[in-house]
């Protein structure tokens, strides 16, 4: 009989396991107007998962940004092109990997902690308790940090791509000997607001949104026993991991 | 089988909570096999039976937590399976309960644990909800740990907790799931006066779920005795100890045959174990 | 009590923080960092070919920026580009006889309109036409220039054919070789 199921497993497992999912963002989205009533809660959030994870995003953002301006030196001076330097720091930091590798330290760091938290208020009872005293978890626990990563994502990519910017600078100017002022004219000359960094700035609530779904229903999905709140959280690594590319390649193919 | 109906008094007319003919599958095991119970107002209920028989599960189908596959479970004259969530959190605001694990919740301090239901419903100024609070913690003998983050506290101290937590808003009424369990002798004495106390002076309707039987015959006005999917017995402390059925006679003596099995289902142990047919 | 403030704080801190990298990106890193100069006025040019001319490409006079491409048009009669060049008010001295070419940066970089200053005592206002321009240098054309040889290349360019194609501009026309 196991057998039969592990066969089901990755087709009809997996189409249960978005249904669900996207029932449970329903559910998120009507329990977010209760959920202003937790204001405070929210706030809260906000903290835990964005000021949390800002040493990691800011170290990351910072040697990624060093890397790339090491590479593309050396790419750009085949072809003679090094003043874009700056260009193509900022462009691929914030079309793509800013968005893109912020969300998978996000999953990492704030995604596992959010369904290990909620998986183990499951598993000690306290969304049932909650429900018992009249509080919706939904409204009180979910949908905050839900919200909270919708805010927090753009910003915490905002910051890493501030400092990728810092890096590649570091390096290129300060390491290699391009001239600051090419490096920046090259650059402001070239990246547009609109087209360039609010385009990054979609994608990365996009990707908070995702993350944070899926975060949160692992965790509230959880088997209540501390076995189950270990593999809800490598799944949500690995089911937001590949959420948050499949999706990066849906919006960069129709937004952009 | 026993005849558990020869026991029931006749049906309370100021029952709080009435179960009929409730029917429970969870999973692959059927747990409730047509249950019926009153719970009458302003009196201590007990629900005993063994372990792993449902008796949570009952508790469950109270507060509308789970919906019975088929018959009622009315509460103060309505049926929980048919309010919307409205009406049955409004419901939930005046019921007390206690979890069996406690279920404190760990990012708040003991004092913010009891002062969540508070918090969470009235707009109560910080002054009032501090002299509440001290003075439920002070009835669990907990005033001085109200800084104590649940992590700090013996499981015993967390279900005392928990029940001031339960007892804040001053519910019609309370439902504990084994309060006695991890207390020393004198916790649970305080504990077993508390529920008392809070039955008789305040008229607080209480449900007892516990394994002690000395504890529980000292408070209880009844008891039911819940046992393979039925009520086995029911009937007041002193009518159970005399023990007139197979299942009471068992239960309260703790024999290991009887009606009630020890032993979870299994195939014979001699055969199991290849002493019998296995080898001719 | 005071728990509660810290997280309050902190989040506080935290999405100033975000919001001055937000801003510090839009501002310093990209084209809206051009537009702080504030006040600017407009000159017009026409090419018969601009090459990978883009909006928001720099204008610059002895290689600074003075400003940016703020508009590109075709006239439908004449088949010429017509660029709107958007100047900083700073630098309003330029004579009204410079010549305007569309260069390239680098073998392979982005191309950005160059403004040879003449020596015209009178100075362009907002509004003026740049007379004398010099069109993007193609890299097909210029191979196709050497391979051919000077007369024939000469004969085929359409620059060459107008009149606003000056003599004084040759020297600067092979920038992309001036690799020192
Ligand atoms: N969600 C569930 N799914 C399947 N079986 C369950 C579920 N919850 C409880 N059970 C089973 O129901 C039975 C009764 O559980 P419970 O009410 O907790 O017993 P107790 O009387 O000890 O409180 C147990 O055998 C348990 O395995
Ligand atoms: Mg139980």
């Amino acid at each position: 009989m196991s057998a039969v199921r592990k066969a089901n497993l990755p087709l009809g497992e997996g189409i249960a396991q978005i249904g669900a999912c996207g029932i449970f963002l329903f559910q998120i989205l009507r329990a977010i107007p209760r959920s202003l009533r937790h204001l405070r809660e929210t706030v809260r959030q906000v903290y835990f998962v964005g000021a949390m994870s800002l040493v990691i995003i800011m170290t990351c953002g910072l040697f990624i940004g060093m890397v790339l301006g090491l590479q593309l030196y050396h790419t750009l001076s085949i072809f003679g092109g090094t003043a874009a330097l700056g260009t193509v720091v900022a462009l691929s930091l914030y079309r793509e990997l800013g968005p893109v590798v912020t969300a998978l330290l996000f999953a990492g760091r704030a995604g596992t902690s959010i369904t290990a938290e909620i998986g183990l208020m499951r598993a000690t009872d306290q969304l049932d308790a909650m429900e018992m005293m009249a509080v919706d978890p939904m409204a009180y626990v979910v949908a905050p940090r839900f919200l909270a990563g919708i805010i927090v994502m753009p910003l915490l990519a905002c910051v890493f791509n501030a400092l990728g910017i810092l890096g590649a600078h570091l390096v290129g100017v300060s390491w290699l000997g391009l001239d600051n002022g090419t490096f920046w004219s090259n650059m402001t000359s070239n990246v547009d607001v609109w087209d360039d960094i609010l385009n990054g700035v979609w994608k990365s609530t996009a990707f908070g949104a995702v993350i944070t779904l899926i975060a949160t229903y692992q965790g509230y999905t959880t088997p209540p026993t501390s076995e189950g709140v270990a593999y809800a959280t490598t799944r949500t690594v690995v089911f937001s991991s590949i959420a948050t590319l499949v999706l990066d390649f849906i919006m960069t193919a129709f937004l952009m | 089988m026993s005849k558990p109906r020869d026991l029931q008094p006749a049906i309370p007319t100021d029952a709080l909570i009435s179960i009929r003919g409730l029917r429970t599958r969870l999973g692959d095991k059927l747990i409730f096999d047509g249950v019926d119970l009153d719970i009458p107002r302003g009196k201590i209920t007990a629900i005993m039976g063994p372990s792993g028989t449902g008796k949570t599960t009952l508790l469950r189908h109270i507060t509308g937590q789970l919906g019975p596959d088929a018959g009622e479970v009315m509460v103060d004259g309505q049926n929980i399976a048919r309010i919307g969530r409205e009406a049955l959190f409004d419901l939930r605001e005046r019921i007390g309960y206690l979890f069996q694990n406690s279920a404190l919740l760990t990012d708040f301090s003991v004092f913010e644990n009891v002062a969540f239901p508070l918090r969470q419903h009235l707009k109560l100024p910080e002054e009032l909800i501090r002299n509440i609070v001290l003075t439920k913690l002070q009835a669990v003998g907990l005033r001085g740990a109200a800084e104590l983050m649940p992590a700090e506290l013996s499981g015993g101290m967390m279900r005392r907790v928990a029940l001031a937590r339960a007892i804040v808003r001053d519910p019609m009424l309370i439902i504990y799931d084994e309060p006695f369990v991890g207390l020393d002798p004198i916790a649970l004495n305080q504990i077993l006066k508390l529920i008392r106390t809070l039955n008789q002076t305040l008229g607080i309707t209480s449900i007892l779920v516990a394994h002690e039987l000395a504890a529980v015959s000292r408070i209880a006005d009844q008891i039911y005795l819940l046992a393979a999917g039925k009520i086995a017995a029911h009937g007041t402390p002193d009518d159970l100890a005399r023990g007139e059925t197979p299942w009471t006679k068992q239960f309260f003596s703790g024999e290991a045959d009887g009606p009630v099995p020890f032993h979870y289902p299994a195939p014979d142990y001699a055969t199991q174990l290849g002493l019998v047919g296995a080898k001719p | 009590m005071a728990q509660r403030q810290s997280f309050q704080i902190g989040t506080g801190l935290f999405i100033l923080l975000g919001f001055a990298a937000l801003g510090y990106l839009a501002t310093q890193t990209s084209s809206l960092a051009n537009y702080r100069e504030g006040a600017s006025y407009a000159l017009k040019a026409r090419f018969t070919n601009i090459g990978q001319l883009k909006l928001r490409a720099p204008v610059k006079v002895a290689g600074v920026r003075v400003g940016s491409v703020s508009g590109i048009q075709l006239e439908a009669d004449k088949l010429d580009a017509l660029v709107t060049l958007s100047l900083d008010k700073r630098f309003d001295k330029i004579p009204d006889d410079s010549a305007a070419a569309v260069f390239t940066s680098g073998l392979l970089g982005d191309q950005y309109v160059a403004i040879q200053p003449g020596g015209s005592p009178d100075m362009f206002k907002n509004g003026d036409e740049v007379v004398l321009t010099q069109s993007s240098m193609q890299l097909e054309e210029l191979i196709g220039k050497y391979l051919v040889g000077g007369d024939a290349g000469k004969g085929g360019d359409k620059a060459a054919a107008k009149p606003e194609a000056k003599p004084d501009a040759k020297p600067d026309a092979t920038p992309p070789n001036d690799k020192k």
